[in-house]
Protein backbone atom coordinates (compact mmCIF):
# COMPACT_ATOMS: atom_id res chain seq x y z
CA UNK A 1 0.00 0.00 0.00
CA UNK A 2 1.57 3.26 -1.15
CA UNK A 3 1.73 5.81 1.57
CA UNK A 4 2.64 9.71 1.26
CA UNK A 5 3.02 11.38 4.54
CA UNK A 6 2.44 15.39 4.21
CA UNK A 7 3.86 18.26 6.79
CA UNK A 8 1.13 20.54 6.85
CA UNK A 9 2.91 22.96 9.43
CA UNK A 10 2.41 26.32 8.23
CA UNK A 11 0.60 25.05 4.79
CA UNK A 12 -2.74 27.12 3.39
CA UNK A 13 -5.62 25.07 3.14
CA UNK A 14 -5.38 25.60 -0.72
CA UNK A 15 -1.93 23.93 -1.49
CA UNK A 16 -2.59 21.80 1.36
CA UNK A 17 -5.72 20.29 -0.62
CA UNK A 18 -3.68 19.77 -4.18
CA UNK A 19 -0.76 18.28 -2.50
CA UNK A 20 -3.60 15.23 -1.01
CA UNK A 21 -5.54 15.27 -4.79
CA UNK A 22 -1.98 14.77 -6.87
CA UNK A 23 -1.49 11.49 -4.21
CA UNK A 24 -4.73 10.34 -4.84
CA UNK A 25 -3.91 10.84 -8.32
CA UNK A 26 -0.46 8.97 -7.95
CA UNK A 27 -2.37 6.12 -6.93
CA UNK A 28 -2.04 6.48 -2.48
CA UNK A 29 -4.20 4.78 -0.44
CA UNK A 30 -3.04 5.79 2.54
CA UNK A 31 -2.06 9.62 3.21
CA UNK A 32 -0.49 10.93 6.44
CA UNK A 33 -1.06 15.00 7.60
CA UNK A 34 1.21 15.77 10.15
CA UNK A 35 0.60 19.37 12.14
CA UNK A 36 -2.27 20.13 10.86
CA UNK A 37 -3.81 23.39 12.87
CA UNK A 38 -7.14 24.83 11.63
CA UNK A 39 -6.79 24.20 7.77
CA UNK A 40 -10.10 24.38 6.68
CA UNK A 41 -11.66 22.23 3.25
CA UNK A 42 -9.34 19.14 3.98
CA UNK A 43 -10.34 16.63 1.65
CA UNK A 44 -13.29 18.44 0.24
CA UNK A 45 -14.78 16.74 -2.68
CA UNK A 46 -12.44 14.29 -2.86
CA UNK A 47 -12.82 10.77 -4.74
CA UNK A 48 -11.81 7.10 -3.93
CA UNK A 49 -10.76 4.73 -2.01
CA UNK A 50 -8.12 6.24 0.38
CA UNK A 51 -7.11 6.90 3.55
CA UNK A 52 -6.43 10.07 5.33
CA UNK A 53 -4.90 9.93 8.83
CA UNK A 54 -4.82 13.51 10.00
CA UNK A 55 -3.11 14.63 13.12
CA UNK A 56 -3.59 17.99 14.87
CA UNK A 57 -6.80 20.34 14.54
CA UNK A 58 -8.80 20.79 11.12
CA UNK A 59 -10.54 23.94 10.93
CA UNK A 60 -14.37 23.65 9.92
CA UNK A 61 -15.91 21.02 6.55
CA UNK A 62 -13.88 18.56 6.44
CA UNK A 63 -14.86 15.81 4.33
CA UNK A 64 -17.22 18.40 2.74
CA UNK A 65 -18.85 16.51 -0.48
CA UNK A 66 -16.57 13.39 0.20
CA UNK A 67 -17.10 10.58 -1.82
CA UNK A 68 -15.49 7.35 -0.79
CA UNK A 69 -12.46 8.39 1.61
CA UNK A 70 -12.00 7.21 5.28
CA UNK A 71 -10.55 10.34 7.38
CA UNK A 72 -9.18 9.38 10.77
CA UNK A 73 -8.69 12.49 12.84
CA UNK A 74 -6.38 12.75 15.82
CA UNK A 75 -7.87 15.50 17.41
CA UNK A 76 -10.50 17.81 17.62
CA UNK A 77 -12.74 19.03 14.72
CA UNK A 78 -14.48 22.67 14.73
CA UNK A 79 -17.49 23.40 12.60
CA UNK A 80 -19.48 21.17 10.15
CA UNK A 81 -17.06 17.97 9.47
CA UNK A 82 -19.21 15.62 7.24
CA UNK A 83 -20.79 18.74 5.53
CA UNK A 84 -23.04 17.23 2.46
CA UNK A 85 -20.76 14.66 2.36
CA UNK A 86 -21.60 12.01 0.30
CA UNK A 87 -19.96 8.56 0.62
CA UNK A 88 -16.97 7.43 3.03
CA UNK A 89 -16.10 7.73 6.68
CA UNK A 90 -15.00 10.20 9.02
CA UNK A 91 -13.55 8.61 12.80
CA UNK A 92 -12.70 11.63 15.06
CA UNK A 93 -10.85 10.87 18.31
CA UNK A 94 -11.80 13.70 20.40
CA UNK A 95 -15.15 16.71 19.69
CA UNK A 96 -16.62 18.49 17.26
CA UNK A 97 -17.85 22.24 16.55
CA UNK A 98 -21.09 23.23 15.70
CA UNK A 99 -23.10 21.23 12.71
CA UNK A 100 -21.50 18.31 12.71
CA UNK A 101 -22.66 16.15 9.51
CA UNK A 102 -24.74 19.10 7.83
CA UNK A 103 -26.80 18.08 5.25
CA UNK A 104 -25.23 14.81 5.10
CA UNK A 105 -26.59 12.64 2.29
CA UNK A 106 -24.53 9.12 2.47
CA UNK A 107 -21.35 8.08 4.82
CA UNK A 108 -20.63 7.84 8.21
CA UNK A 109 -19.49 10.10 10.58
CA UNK A 110 -17.90 8.64 14.27
CA UNK A 111 -17.63 10.91 17.07
CA UNK A 112 -15.40 9.56 20.02
CA UNK A 113 -16.35 12.57 22.87
CA UNK A 114 -18.94 15.57 22.38
CA UNK A 115 -20.94 17.67 19.57
CA UNK A 116 -22.01 21.46 19.52
CA UNK A 117 -24.99 22.23 18.65
CA UNK A 118 -27.14 21.56 15.35
CA UNK A 119 -25.29 18.03 15.24
CA UNK A 120 -26.92 16.31 12.23
CA UNK A 121 -29.05 19.47 10.77
CA UNK A 122 -30.59 18.30 7.82
CA UNK A 123 -29.53 15.23 6.84
CA UNK A 124 -31.41 13.38 4.49
CA UNK A 125 -31.61 10.25 2.88
CA UNK A 126 -32.15 8.81 -0.66
CA UNK A 127 -32.39 4.83 -2.06
CA UNK A 128 -29.32 3.21 -0.75
CA UNK A 129 -28.08 6.55 0.58
CA UNK A 130 -28.82 6.89 4.07
CA UNK A 131 -26.08 8.24 6.26
CA UNK A 132 -25.13 7.69 10.12
CA UNK A 133 -23.97 10.40 12.87
CA UNK A 134 -22.85 8.33 15.55
CA UNK A 135 -21.67 10.59 19.07
CA UNK A 136 -20.00 9.13 21.87
CA UNK A 137 -20.43 12.36 24.03
CA UNK A 138 -22.82 14.64 24.91
CA UNK A 139 -24.87 17.21 22.07
CA UNK A 140 -26.14 20.34 22.67
CA UNK A 141 -29.20 22.18 21.04
CA UNK A 142 -31.03 21.03 18.08
CA UNK A 143 -29.84 17.75 17.60
CA UNK A 144 -31.10 16.46 14.09
CA UNK A 145 -32.69 20.12 13.49
CA UNK A 146 -34.66 20.49 10.35
CA UNK A 147 -33.17 16.23 9.90
CA UNK A 148 -34.69 14.91 6.66
CA UNK A 149 -33.48 11.00 6.90
CA UNK A 150 -30.61 9.04 7.99
CA UNK A 151 -29.91 8.19 11.65
CA UNK A 152 -28.37 9.84 14.69
CA UNK A 153 -26.89 7.92 17.29
CA UNK A 154 -26.55 9.69 20.27
CA UNK A 155 -24.33 7.21 22.73
CA UNK A 156 -23.09 9.86 25.44
CA UNK A 157 -23.55 8.05 29.21
CA UNK A 158 -27.05 9.74 30.15
CA UNK A 159 -25.82 10.02 34.09
CA UNK A 160 -22.16 12.47 32.84
CA UNK A 161 -23.95 14.01 29.68
CA UNK A 162 -27.63 13.89 30.10
CA UNK A 163 -29.48 16.20 27.54
CA UNK A 164 -30.13 19.27 29.00
CA UNK A 165 -30.87 22.13 25.68
CA UNK A 166 -33.78 22.62 24.01
CA UNK A 167 -34.96 21.54 20.60
CA UNK A 168 -34.15 18.00 19.82
CA UNK A 169 -35.03 17.15 16.50
CA UNK A 170 -36.48 20.96 15.81
CA UNK A 171 -38.06 20.53 12.07
CA UNK A 172 -37.26 16.93 12.00
CA UNK A 173 -39.82 15.49 9.05
CA UNK A 174 -37.62 12.26 8.18
CA UNK A 175 -35.05 9.88 9.78
CA UNK A 176 -34.29 9.11 13.04
CA UNK A 177 -32.72 10.07 16.03
CA UNK A 178 -31.97 7.50 18.68
CA UNK A 179 -30.64 8.26 22.35
CA UNK A 180 -29.07 6.28 24.99
CA UNK A 181 -31.33 6.81 28.29
CA UNK A 182 -34.04 8.86 27.95
CA UNK A 183 -34.98 12.27 27.78
CA UNK A 184 -37.24 14.74 29.41
CA UNK A 185 -39.99 15.93 26.63
CA UNK A 186 -39.06 19.35 27.11
CA UNK A 187 -36.25 19.05 24.99
CA UNK A 188 -38.15 17.93 22.31
CA UNK A 189 -38.17 20.27 19.15
CA UNK A 190 -41.49 21.28 17.45
CA UNK A 191 -42.53 18.86 15.23
CA UNK A 192 -41.01 16.01 17.07
CA UNK A 193 -42.16 13.04 19.04
CA UNK A 194 -40.52 10.36 21.22
CA UNK A 195 -40.99 6.89 21.16
CA UNK A 196 -39.28 4.31 22.94
CA UNK A 197 -36.48 1.89 21.24
CA UNK A 198 -38.36 -1.84 20.33
CA UNK A 199 -36.48 -5.07 19.33
CA UNK A 200 -35.82 -4.16 15.71
CA UNK A 201 -34.71 -0.94 16.35
CA UNK A 202 -31.79 -2.52 18.49
CA UNK A 203 -31.34 -4.26 16.28
CA UNK A 204 -30.55 -1.57 13.66
CA UNK A 205 -28.46 0.44 15.86
CA UNK A 206 -26.13 -3.07 17.25
CA UNK A 207 -23.86 -2.73 13.82
CA UNK A 208 -23.22 0.92 13.99
CA UNK A 209 -22.80 0.60 17.94
CA UNK A 210 -19.71 -2.01 17.45
CA UNK A 211 -18.44 -0.61 14.88
CA UNK A 212 -17.93 3.13 17.03
CA UNK A 213 -16.57 0.44 19.36
CA UNK A 214 -14.43 -0.67 17.42
CA UNK A 215 -12.76 2.16 16.51
CA UNK A 216 -12.40 3.98 19.93
CA UNK A 217 -11.33 0.41 21.39
CA UNK A 218 -14.44 0.13 23.84
CA UNK A 219 -16.57 -2.71 24.82
CA UNK A 220 -19.63 -2.37 22.81
CA UNK A 221 -21.70 -4.59 25.53
CA UNK A 222 -22.30 -2.21 28.13
CA UNK A 223 -23.54 -0.02 24.78
CA UNK A 224 -25.88 -2.83 23.58
CA UNK A 225 -27.57 -3.68 27.03
CA UNK A 226 -28.81 -0.02 28.23
CA UNK A 227 -31.84 1.27 27.02
CA UNK A 228 -32.48 4.26 24.32
CA UNK A 229 -35.02 6.42 23.07
CA UNK A 230 -35.97 7.50 19.51
CA UNK A 231 -37.62 10.86 18.63
CA UNK A 232 -38.75 10.96 15.01
CA UNK A 233 -41.08 13.03 13.13
CA UNK A 234 -44.52 13.76 14.96
CA UNK A 235 -46.74 12.41 11.53
CA UNK A 236 -45.52 11.56 7.94
CA UNK A 237 -46.12 15.36 7.74
CA UNK A 238 -45.79 17.40 10.38
CA UNK A 239 -45.25 20.56 8.55
CA UNK A 240 -48.11 20.33 5.53
CA UNK A 241 -50.00 22.92 7.17
CA UNK A 242 -46.85 25.10 7.68
CA UNK A 243 -46.63 26.92 4.96
CA UNK A 244 -48.87 25.63 2.62
CA UNK A 245 -53.20 25.76 2.96
CA UNK A 246 -54.52 23.23 1.36
CA UNK B 1 -18.65 35.71 9.85
CA UNK B 2 -15.93 36.87 11.53
CA UNK B 3 -13.24 35.80 13.75
CA UNK B 4 -12.47 36.46 17.24
CA UNK B 5 -10.00 35.53 19.93
CA UNK B 6 -8.77 37.21 23.42
CA UNK B 7 -6.56 36.12 25.90
CA UNK B 8 -6.56 37.39 29.95
CA UNK B 9 -3.86 36.77 32.17
CA UNK B 10 -5.16 35.99 35.25
CA UNK B 11 -2.02 37.19 37.34
CA UNK B 12 -1.74 40.67 34.70
CA UNK B 13 1.61 38.92 33.30
CA UNK B 14 2.44 40.37 30.11
CA UNK B 15 2.35 39.11 26.49
CA UNK B 16 3.81 40.82 23.48
CA UNK B 17 1.27 40.96 20.60
CA UNK B 18 3.06 38.73 18.43
CA UNK B 19 1.08 35.67 18.96
CA UNK B 20 -2.62 36.92 18.78
CA UNK B 21 -1.45 38.11 15.36
CA UNK B 22 -0.46 34.62 14.11
CA UNK B 23 -3.57 33.14 15.85
CA UNK B 24 -5.93 35.72 14.03
CA UNK B 25 -3.99 35.35 10.96
CA UNK B 26 -4.76 31.62 11.48
CA UNK B 27 -8.30 32.85 10.91
CA UNK B 28 -8.00 35.11 7.83
CA UNK B 29 -10.84 33.04 6.43
CA UNK B 30 -13.21 34.59 8.67
CA UNK B 31 -12.80 37.92 7.47
CA UNK B 32 -12.16 39.97 3.90
CA UNK B 33 -9.29 42.11 4.54
CA UNK B 34 -11.99 44.90 5.02
CA UNK B 35 -11.33 45.08 8.46
CA UNK B 36 -9.35 43.85 11.72
CA UNK B 37 -7.96 45.21 14.94
CA UNK B 38 -6.33 44.51 18.35
CA UNK B 39 -6.74 45.99 21.69
CA UNK B 40 -3.96 45.50 24.68
CA UNK B 41 -4.32 46.14 28.02
CA UNK B 42 -1.62 47.49 30.15
CA UNK B 43 -0.12 48.89 27.18
CA UNK B 44 0.81 52.62 28.37
CA UNK B 45 2.12 52.10 32.03
CA UNK B 46 4.29 55.32 31.55
CA UNK B 47 0.74 57.51 31.67
CA UNK B 48 -1.09 54.26 33.19
CA UNK B 49 -3.01 57.07 34.98
CA UNK B 50 -4.18 58.62 31.70
CA UNK B 51 -7.04 58.43 29.39
CA UNK B 52 -5.76 57.46 26.29
CA UNK B 53 -7.57 58.88 23.66
CA UNK B 54 -7.22 57.61 20.56
CA UNK B 55 -7.89 59.29 17.36
CA UNK B 56 -8.52 59.08 13.67
CA UNK B 57 -7.88 62.26 12.02
CA UNK B 58 -8.71 62.47 8.02
CA UNK B 59 -6.23 65.53 8.29
CA UNK B 60 -4.27 66.53 11.15
CA UNK B 61 -3.74 70.26 10.40
CA UNK B 62 -7.22 71.08 10.02
CA UNK B 63 -8.53 69.16 12.59
CA UNK B 64 -6.42 68.59 15.20
CA UNK B 65 -6.52 72.06 16.58
CA UNK B 66 -10.42 72.38 17.36
CA UNK B 67 -9.79 68.23 19.54
CA UNK B 68 -7.16 70.20 21.45
CA UNK B 69 -9.13 72.99 22.33
CA UNK B 70 -12.43 70.86 23.09
CA UNK B 71 -9.95 68.53 25.38
CA UNK B 72 -8.29 71.63 26.95
CA UNK B 73 -11.68 72.65 28.12
CA UNK B 74 -12.25 69.88 30.55
CA UNK B 75 -8.32 68.94 31.76
CA UNK B 76 -4.60 68.83 30.89
CA UNK B 77 -3.05 67.13 27.48
CA UNK B 78 -0.12 65.00 29.44
CA UNK B 79 1.09 63.76 26.39
CA UNK B 80 0.18 63.34 22.29
CA UNK B 81 1.62 61.74 19.75
CA UNK B 82 1.26 60.27 16.18
CA UNK B 83 0.52 56.80 16.38
CA UNK B 84 3.52 54.79 15.02
CA UNK B 85 2.90 53.21 11.70
CA UNK B 86 5.08 51.26 8.90
CA UNK B 87 3.77 51.25 5.43
CA UNK B 88 2.08 48.13 4.94
CA UNK B 89 1.70 47.46 0.83
CA UNK B 90 -2.02 46.54 0.63
CA UNK B 91 -2.89 48.83 3.34
CA UNK B 92 -3.80 52.51 2.18
CA UNK B 93 -3.24 55.16 5.40
CA UNK B 94 -6.65 56.86 4.75
CA UNK B 95 -6.71 58.20 8.36
CA UNK B 96 -3.68 59.22 10.75
CA UNK B 97 -4.25 57.89 14.29
CA UNK B 98 -2.58 59.95 17.08
CA UNK B 99 -3.11 59.71 20.32
CA UNK B 100 -3.23 61.91 23.76
CA UNK B 101 -2.59 60.95 27.21
CA UNK B 102 -5.25 62.82 28.73
CA UNK B 103 -6.19 64.00 32.64
CA UNK B 104 -9.42 65.51 33.24
CA UNK B 105 -10.61 67.67 35.62
CA UNK B 106 -12.61 66.55 37.86
CA UNK B 107 -13.97 69.88 39.53
CA UNK B 108 -15.53 70.69 35.91
CA UNK B 109 -18.04 67.59 36.52
CA UNK B 110 -19.03 68.31 40.32
CA UNK B 111 -22.60 67.17 39.37
CA UNK B 112 -20.92 63.32 38.31
CA UNK B 113 -20.14 60.13 41.51
CA UNK B 114 -17.55 59.42 38.33
CA UNK B 115 -16.52 62.84 37.25
CA UNK B 116 -13.33 61.74 35.07
CA UNK B 117 -15.06 58.69 33.20
CA UNK B 118 -18.16 61.17 32.76
CA UNK B 119 -15.83 63.81 31.18
CA UNK B 120 -14.02 61.68 28.87
CA UNK B 121 -17.59 60.12 28.02
CA UNK B 122 -18.61 63.87 27.22
CA UNK B 123 -16.16 64.30 24.95
CA UNK B 124 -16.10 61.24 22.52
CA UNK B 125 -19.62 61.73 22.25
CA UNK B 126 -19.46 65.60 21.41
CA UNK B 127 -16.09 65.23 19.15
CA UNK B 128 -17.26 62.02 17.49
CA UNK B 129 -20.44 64.16 16.68
CA UNK B 130 -19.68 67.38 15.71
CA UNK B 131 -16.42 67.56 14.60
CA UNK B 132 -15.70 66.32 11.42
CA UNK B 133 -12.94 64.47 10.27
CA UNK B 134 -11.92 63.62 13.81
CA UNK B 135 -12.84 60.06 15.78
CA UNK B 136 -12.53 58.91 18.85
CA UNK B 137 -11.90 55.46 18.75
CA UNK B 138 -10.78 54.41 21.90
CA UNK B 139 -10.45 56.54 25.53
CA UNK B 140 -9.95 53.88 28.17
CA UNK B 141 -6.52 54.36 30.85
CA UNK B 142 -3.77 52.35 29.92
CA UNK B 143 -5.42 50.75 26.91
CA UNK B 144 -4.29 50.66 23.21
CA UNK B 145 -6.23 49.70 20.11
CA UNK B 146 -4.60 49.35 16.43
CA UNK B 147 -6.87 49.08 13.51
CA UNK B 148 -7.78 49.90 10.04
CA UNK B 149 -8.91 48.27 6.77
CA UNK B 150 -6.87 45.42 6.15
CA UNK B 151 -5.95 41.70 6.97
CA UNK B 152 -4.95 40.83 10.77
CA UNK B 153 -1.43 40.54 9.45
CA UNK B 154 -1.28 43.77 7.79
CA UNK B 155 -3.10 45.43 10.27
CA UNK B 156 -0.61 44.35 13.21
CA UNK B 157 2.38 45.14 11.11
CA UNK B 158 0.80 48.54 10.43
CA UNK B 159 1.14 49.00 13.91
CA UNK B 160 3.73 46.74 14.55
CA UNK B 161 1.80 45.44 17.58
CA UNK B 162 4.30 43.04 18.57
CA UNK B 163 6.43 46.13 20.31
CA UNK B 164 3.29 46.50 22.53
CA UNK B 165 2.81 44.15 25.81
CA UNK B 166 -0.59 43.49 27.80
CA UNK B 167 -1.87 41.31 30.04
CA UNK B 168 -5.13 41.14 28.13
CA UNK B 169 -5.68 41.25 24.69
CA UNK B 170 -8.76 40.92 21.79
CA UNK B 171 -7.86 40.71 18.21
CA UNK B 172 -10.81 40.55 15.85
CA UNK B 173 -10.68 40.01 11.78
CA UNK B 174 -13.63 41.44 10.14
CA UNK B 175 -16.46 40.31 7.26
CA UNK B 176 -18.67 43.20 6.99
CA UNK B 177 -21.93 42.03 5.54
CA UNK B 178 -24.37 44.80 6.32
CA UNK B 179 -22.31 47.77 6.30
CA UNK B 180 -18.86 48.84 3.88
CA UNK B 181 -15.49 48.70 5.70
CA UNK B 182 -14.00 51.25 7.34
CA UNK B 183 -11.53 52.34 10.01
CA UNK B 184 -14.39 53.16 12.29
CA UNK B 185 -15.96 50.09 11.60
CA UNK B 186 -13.18 47.74 12.33
CA UNK B 187 -13.17 46.19 16.09
CA UNK B 188 -12.70 45.90 18.66
CA UNK B 189 -15.12 49.11 19.49
CA UNK B 190 -13.69 50.78 22.47
CA UNK B 191 -15.31 53.48 25.10
CA UNK B 192 -14.10 53.81 28.36
CA UNK B 193 -12.28 50.93 29.76
CA UNK B 194 -14.73 48.89 28.06
CA UNK B 195 -13.56 47.07 24.24
CA UNK B 196 -15.57 44.23 22.76
CA UNK B 197 -15.23 42.34 19.41
CA UNK B 198 -18.16 40.45 17.85
CA UNK B 199 -18.93 38.41 15.07
CA UNK B 200 -22.09 38.12 13.68
CA UNK B 201 -25.09 40.43 13.45
CA UNK B 202 -27.73 42.32 15.98
CA UNK B 203 -30.72 42.27 14.23
CA UNK B 204 -32.21 44.63 17.51
CA UNK B 205 -29.75 47.54 16.69
CA UNK B 206 -32.34 49.88 16.09
CA UNK B 207 -33.88 49.06 19.23
CA UNK B 208 -30.87 49.08 21.31
CA UNK B 209 -30.07 52.01 19.25
CA UNK B 210 -32.71 54.12 20.39
CA UNK B 211 -32.81 52.61 24.01
CA UNK B 212 -28.79 53.84 24.36
CA UNK B 213 -29.13 57.04 22.55
CA UNK B 214 -31.79 58.06 25.41
CA UNK B 215 -29.11 57.61 28.06
CA UNK B 216 -26.65 60.22 26.26
CA UNK B 217 -25.24 57.80 24.10
CA UNK B 218 -24.49 58.63 20.32
CA UNK B 219 -23.97 56.63 17.66
CA UNK B 220 -21.17 57.20 15.37
CA UNK B 221 -19.50 54.64 13.85
CA UNK B 222 -22.30 53.03 11.38
CA UNK B 223 -22.28 49.76 12.47
CA UNK B 224 -23.94 47.46 15.12
CA UNK B 225 -21.16 46.85 17.44
CA UNK B 226 -21.09 49.72 18.62
CA UNK B 227 -23.74 49.54 20.90
CA UNK B 228 -22.52 46.48 23.06
CA UNK B 229 -19.80 48.94 24.33
CA UNK B 230 -22.33 51.26 25.35
CA UNK B 231 -24.55 49.14 26.83
CA UNK B 232 -22.17 47.43 29.21
CA UNK B 233 -21.02 51.21 30.29
CA UNK B 234 -24.75 51.89 31.05
CA UNK B 235 -25.43 48.63 32.45
CA UNK B 236 -22.22 48.15 34.41
CA UNK B 237 -20.80 50.77 35.06
CA UNK B 238 -23.85 53.12 35.54
CA UNK B 239 -26.16 50.73 36.56
CA UNK B 240 -23.69 48.64 38.87
CA UNK B 241 -24.51 45.13 37.07
CA UNK B 242 -22.36 42.69 37.64
CA UNK B 243 -20.84 41.60 33.99
CA UNK B 244 -23.06 38.22 34.52
CA UNK B 245 -26.15 40.10 35.39
CA UNK B 246 -25.24 42.20 32.36
CA UNK B 247 -24.95 39.23 30.10
CA UNK B 248 -28.36 38.20 31.40
CA UNK B 249 -29.89 41.67 30.61
CA UNK B 250 -28.65 41.30 26.41
CA UNK B 251 -29.22 37.57 25.73
CA UNK B 252 -31.66 36.47 28.37
CA UNK B 253 -33.17 33.09 28.98
CA UNK B 254 -36.14 32.19 27.49
CA UNK B 255 -39.63 32.83 29.17
CA UNK B 256 -40.18 28.83 28.99
CA UNK B 257 -36.76 28.29 30.66
CA UNK B 258 -37.20 31.09 33.23
CA UNK B 259 -41.07 29.55 34.32
CA UNK B 260 -39.28 25.87 35.32
CA UNK B 261 -36.08 27.83 37.50
CA UNK B 262 -36.13 27.67 41.05
CA UNK B 263 -38.56 30.83 42.17
CA UNK B 264 -36.25 33.16 43.65
CA UNK B 265 -33.89 32.98 40.19
CA UNK B 266 -37.04 32.53 38.10
CA UNK B 267 -38.17 36.16 39.78
CA UNK B 268 -34.20 37.70 39.12
CA UNK B 269 -34.35 36.24 35.31
CA UNK B 270 -38.19 38.29 34.88
CA UNK B 271 -36.87 41.22 36.56
CA UNK B 272 -33.95 41.60 33.93
CA UNK B 273 -35.81 41.01 31.58
CA UNK B 274 -38.75 43.41 32.04
CA UNK B 275 -36.42 46.23 33.31
CA UNK B 276 -33.73 45.59 30.15
CA UNK B 277 -35.86 44.44 27.54
CA UNK B 278 -34.69 46.97 25.12
CA UNK B 279 -30.91 46.40 25.24
CA UNK B 280 -32.37 42.60 24.64
CA UNK B 281 -29.85 41.79 21.82
CA UNK B 282 -31.28 39.86 19.01
CA UNK B 283 -29.74 37.94 16.30
CA UNK B 284 -26.60 35.65 15.65
CA UNK B 285 -23.76 36.92 17.77
CA UNK B 286 -20.33 35.70 20.02
CA UNK B 287 -18.68 38.88 21.71
CA UNK B 288 -16.29 38.98 23.74
CA UNK B 289 -16.10 42.08 26.23
CA UNK B 290 -13.03 43.00 27.93
CA UNK B 291 -12.61 45.75 30.80
CA UNK B 292 -9.17 46.16 32.95
CA UNK B 293 -10.04 43.50 35.18
CA UNK B 294 -12.01 40.89 33.32
CA UNK B 295 -13.35 39.65 30.27
CA UNK B 296 -16.57 37.69 29.31
CA UNK B 297 -17.53 35.77 26.30
CA UNK B 298 -21.08 34.58 25.46
CA UNK B 299 -22.95 33.92 22.38
CA UNK B 300 -26.75 34.32 21.52
CA UNK B 301 -28.93 32.36 22.89
CA UNK B 302 -29.84 29.56 20.25
CA UNK B 303 -25.79 29.50 19.49
CA UNK B 304 -25.65 30.81 15.91
CA UNK B 305 -22.21 31.81 16.12
CA UNK B 306 -18.84 29.67 17.57
CA UNK B 307 -17.38 30.44 20.81
CA UNK B 308 -14.67 28.26 22.00
CA UNK B 309 -12.55 28.27 25.79
CA UNK B 310 -9.44 27.00 26.91
CA UNK B 311 -7.46 27.38 29.59
CA UNK B 312 -3.15 27.27 30.45
CA UNK B 313 -1.80 28.18 33.57
CA UNK B 314 -3.21 31.94 34.58
CA UNK B 315 -4.70 32.35 31.32
CA UNK B 316 -8.25 32.05 29.79
CA UNK B 317 -8.41 32.02 26.13
CA UNK B 318 -11.61 32.37 24.29
CA UNK B 319 -12.23 32.06 20.39
CA UNK B 320 -13.60 31.36 17.15
CA UNK B 321 -11.88 28.27 16.69
CA UNK B 322 -9.66 26.55 18.73
CA UNK B 323 -7.08 25.79 16.40
CA UNK B 324 -6.61 29.72 17.31
CA UNK B 325 -6.05 29.30 20.52
CA UNK B 326 -4.03 26.59 20.02
CA UNK B 327 -1.48 28.67 17.89
CA UNK B 328 -0.96 31.37 20.73
CA UNK B 329 -0.86 27.84 23.70
CA UNK B 330 0.00 24.72 21.84
CA UNK B 331 -0.42 22.82 24.92
CA UNK B 332 -3.74 24.72 25.84
CA UNK B 333 -5.80 22.26 28.28
CA UNK B 334 -9.93 22.60 28.79
CA UNK B 335 -10.86 23.04 25.41
CA UNK B 336 -14.70 23.71 26.36
CA UNK B 337 -17.43 25.45 24.04
CA UNK B 338 -19.79 27.41 26.80
CA UNK B 339 -23.73 26.64 26.62
CA UNK B 340 -25.61 29.47 24.67
CA UNK B 341 -26.18 32.85 25.97
CA UNK B 342 -23.73 31.67 29.31
CA UNK B 343 -21.25 34.29 30.12
CA UNK B 344 -17.73 32.82 30.19
CA UNK B 345 -15.56 35.15 32.75
CA UNK B 346 -12.14 35.30 33.28
CA UNK B 347 -11.29 37.86 36.20
CA UNK B 348 -7.85 38.98 37.30
CA UNK B 349 -6.40 37.67 40.67
CA UNK B 350 -3.91 40.17 41.01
Amino acid sequence: MKTVRIDAGGMHYTPLNMAIREAVSAGAREIILDNVMGQRFIADGLKGDVLLTIHGVPGGDLGMFMSGPTCIVHGNCDHAPGNTMDKGTIIIHGSAGDAVAHSMRGGKVFVRDSVGYRAGIHMKQYMDKRPVLVVGGGFRAFLGEYMAGGLILALGDPRTCPATERGIGSGIHGGKIVIRGDIDEYYLGVGARKLPLQEDGMEEIIPFVREFAGYFGLDPDPLIGDSYVQVVPSSSRPFANKYTWE
Amino acid sequence: MCGIIGVIDRSRECMSGASIRSALSMMDERGSGEGAGYVAYGAFPEYAECYAIHVFFDTVHETKPAVDQELAKWGTIVHDEEIPTYEQRNLRKIHTPWRYFFLPDPNLMPRSTTPEDDIVLHLVMKINSSIPGALIYSSGKNIAIFKASGWPEEVADFYRIQDYKGYLWLGHNRYPTNTPGWWGGAHPFNLLHWSVVHNGEITSYGTNRRYIESYGYRCSMFTDTEVVAYLFDLLVRRHHLSPEIAVKALAPPFWDDIDRMPEDMARLNTAIRLTYGPALMNGPFAIVVARPDAIVGFTDRIKLRPLVTGTSGSRLYISSEEAAIRVMEPDVGDITMPRAGEPILGRVVA
